[in-house]
């Protein structure tokens, strides 16, 4: 048989019909469900007089608009209540299940979705989001669609999609201490480019990557749509594995052992050939932060705000100037030492236990600066319970972070958590899109224990040099 | 219920930027609607208006010669971003009926097609070539593109091709509903989940699980 892709493997094996004019018809083993993308798929059905087609492999859950604050209280904002009450009624009118705000497993649709271990290798999933290539961390081929793909798959419970190319991003050696998962991809994103991977499925291959843990698998193939990649996968290995067994909604006793089996060969062949290939050295990558409004515009937190002069295209000069206006820099600015006055620890990106745990090192014992207002909002309200079983929201709390319950908040602003104009931000999330955080916001992205580090120092900092100081600090009398 | 697109002639808008993401197009705070309408008036918010909600007389589709207009000519990689498809809602809401660009996002190009909006990808060259003619004719610039013949030219000396797939230009000829469309070969779908056909299935002993027997199991089962 011809070597395949890990890729090609997860497509031939849900091609339920190719379509003589290109296109096949995908079948999707999972559909992830939210309120903002799905109450206009649902009034298509209804007006169609269609159903659900597979309610049992569909799961609803609310994150982008919910408030954080305090659960017990009514929701303020009547549009984002109405949205909601669309969704609850929606589920209950065509068998789906839901994951309301006051489930335990309520969260980020792609926090909840692995967490709960209804994210599997080998699946397709789709959800009404550009973030599901998240769920390829785990060699699943997992994909954003628009909403009224959302009403195909509810009713017809495939996805029309024209085979993608295949791009290999390789990516080698130890990272040094300090360097995350966020940065592997920011440094990636930054070389390819937002648009260097339209039109393909990034499988992430190398020794970097097997090293990564699960959650830092996510991290890097939830960005993959920042490359232009509608998804990106990582082949299931033993981390994989351990990370699913006994998990609420994978399989178990011999179903597991079999899945299992199966999982194995989910990897690409040898003598498979990608359409297109990047390397990236893991063990030259620096602490990344954005310094533009795109998450393409990145540099090592070593460097500065480079001179839009200096940028190879007229389109490339003028996005610069345009990014350096809105976020209100001057070339040469060296991005160290830059003041902030947020910090947003959050997102399907970075809202994970592990990255709690890694933004608390850098936090215990110490103060957010004077004049910086810092938030934590966890990805789930599993990991919200876990970090609190393990102290952590102690250690946030007594710092002067605020708190809080588990939405998408201010990686998009859709509720009350945003950023006013003019603010700058140190942020764990995906986009620094003008506007994303809230009119006038500067956002700049970067790893929690960068994040973290932000928060104590009130400016940007190396977290590299920090950890170094504070080493010094602790072994002094 | 979708338009067909078969042939459109109208006065063009340009937005030279590359990059344009989807929550420029239609910025957050306007996605908590459950209809398909009512974004026209959103589209660009940020952009079109001032803080203080007045129109912002800098940005390009607030100029005089852009009104009226129902092409949209701009940058590579337009519709970055979020998948939202509203984006493609107030776009077409506001009177667009094309875009042209060197290239859209993924997602974007998808959702255009699912709402009777023509996305057509032309060379860097030639979006700089239109730019230009757009700048000189100083507001009175019209451009009429062709699906059929899959043709945009401008009626003075401007004229190139450009690519769509055979499906997606057959669903915006026909105004075709997707799932009706599907729906032709529930068949398929049929005999996939029952287990016994999928037409690349191969040797893959993974794959040949039943869909119809595949379900998320609740709490503390297991499957």
């Amino acid at each position: 048989m011809t070597p395949r892709t890990l890729f090609e493997k997860v497509w031939d094996a849900h091609v339920v019909y190719r379509f003589p004019e290109g296109p096949a018809l995908l079948y999707v083993d999972l559909h992830l469900v939210h309120e903002v993308t799905s109450p206009q798929a649902f009034a298509g059905l209804r007006q169609a007089g269609r159903r659900v087609r597979r309610p049992e492999l569909t799961v609803a859950t609310v994150d982008h608009n919910v408030p954080t604050g305090d659960r017990a209280l009514p929701i303020e904002d009547p549009v984002a209540a109405r949205q909601l009450d669309a969704l609850a009624e929606n589920v209950r009118d065509f068998g789906v299940e839901l994951f309301d705000l006051q489930s335990p497993n309520q969260g980020i649709v792609h926090v909840i979705g692995p967490e709960l271990g209804l994210t599997q290798p080998g699946m397709v999933i789709v959800c009404g989001d550009s973030h599901t290539s998240t769920h390829g961390a785990f060699g699943a081929l997992a994909l954003g669609i628009g909403t009224s793909e959302v009403e195909h798959v509810l009713a017809t419970q495939c996805l029309v999609w024209s085979k993608p190319q295949t791009m290999e991003a390789r990516i080698s050696g130890a990272p040094p201490p300090g360097v995350t998962a966020k940065d592997l991809i920011l440094a990636l994103i930054g070389r390819i480019g937002t648009a260097g991977a339209t039109g393909h499925v990034i499988e992430y291959t190398g020794d970097a990557i097997r090293a990564l843990t699960m959650e830092e698998r996510m991290t890097v193939c939830n960005m993959s749509i920042e490359a232009g990649a509608r998804a990106g996968m990582i082949a299931p290995d033993e981390t994989t594995f351990a990370y699913l067994a006994g998990r609420p909604r994978a399989p178990a006793g011999a179903a597991w052992t079999r899945a299992v089996e199966t999982w194995h060969e989910l990897r690409t062949d040898p003598g498979a050939t990608y359409d297109s290939s990047v390397m990236l050295d893991a063990v030259a990558v620096a602490p990344q932060v954005t310094w533009g409004t795109s998450p393409g515009m990145v540099t090592d937190i070593t460097g500065s705000v480079p001179d839009p002069a200096g940028f190879p295209s007229d389109d490339e000069r003028r996005a610069a100037a345009r990014a350096l206006e809105y976020m209100g820099l001057a070339p040469g600015t060296a991005l160290a030492g830059l003041p902030i006055d947020r910090v947003f620890l959050g997102s399907c990106t970075n809202a994970r236990i592990e990255d709690l745990r890694a933004a608390a090192r850098v936090v215990r014992g110490r103060r957010v600066a004077s004049g910086v207002r810092a938030l934590v909002v966890p990805g789930s309200q599993q990991v919200r319970a876990q970090a609190e079983r393990e102290g952590l929201d102690r250690v946030f709390r007594e710092a002067g972070f605020e708190w809080r319950n588990a939405g998408c908040s201010m990686c998009l602003g859709m509720n009350a958590d945003i950023l006013q104009s003019g603010e700058r931000c140190a942020s764990t999330s995906n986009r620094n899109f003008e506007g994303r955080q809230g009119r006038g916001g500067r956002t700049h992205l970067m790893s929690p224990p960068m994040a973290a580090a932000a928060a104590v120092a009130g400016r940007l900092v190396d977290v590299r040099e920090w950890a170094w100081e504070r080493e010094e600090e602790l072994a002094a009398p | 219920m979708i338009e067909p697109f078969v042939r459109h002639t109208g006065s063009v808008a340009s937005l030279p930027r590359a990059d344009v993401d989807t929550d420029q197009i239609i910025p957050k705070q306007f996605l908590k609607r459950v209809e398909r309408t009512g974004f026209g008036p959103a589209l660009f918010y940020d952009w079109r208006f001032r803080p203080d909600g007045s129109p912002n007389p800098e940005f390009e589709l607030n100029q005089p010669e852009s009104q009226g207009a129902t092409i949209l000519l701009t940058g590579a990689n337009f519709g970055c971003g979020s998948s939202r498809e509203h984006a493609v809602w107030a776009l077409r809401e506001y009177g667009f009926r094309a875009i042209l660009a060197p290239s859209f996002a993924d997602i974007f190009y998808a959702n255009c097609c699912q709402n009777g909006v023509l996305a057509v990808r032309l060379r860097p060259e030639e979006i700089s070539e239109l730019l230009r003619r757009h700048a000189a004719a100083g507001g009175d610039y019209r451009l009429s593109i062709d699906l059929e013949t899959q043709r945009v030219a401008d009626g003075r000396g401007f004229a190139a091709a450009f690519p769509i797939e055979t499906y997606r230009k057959e669903m915006l000829l026909r105004g075709l509903d997707e799932i009706g469309r599907t729906l032709l070969v529930e068949g398929a779908i049929a005999a996939f989940e029952r287990g016994t056909r999928n037409v690349e299935r191969g040797t893959d002993g993974w794959t040949s699980v039943p869909r119809s027997d595949f379900r998320v199991p609740p709490f503390g089962e297991g499957s």
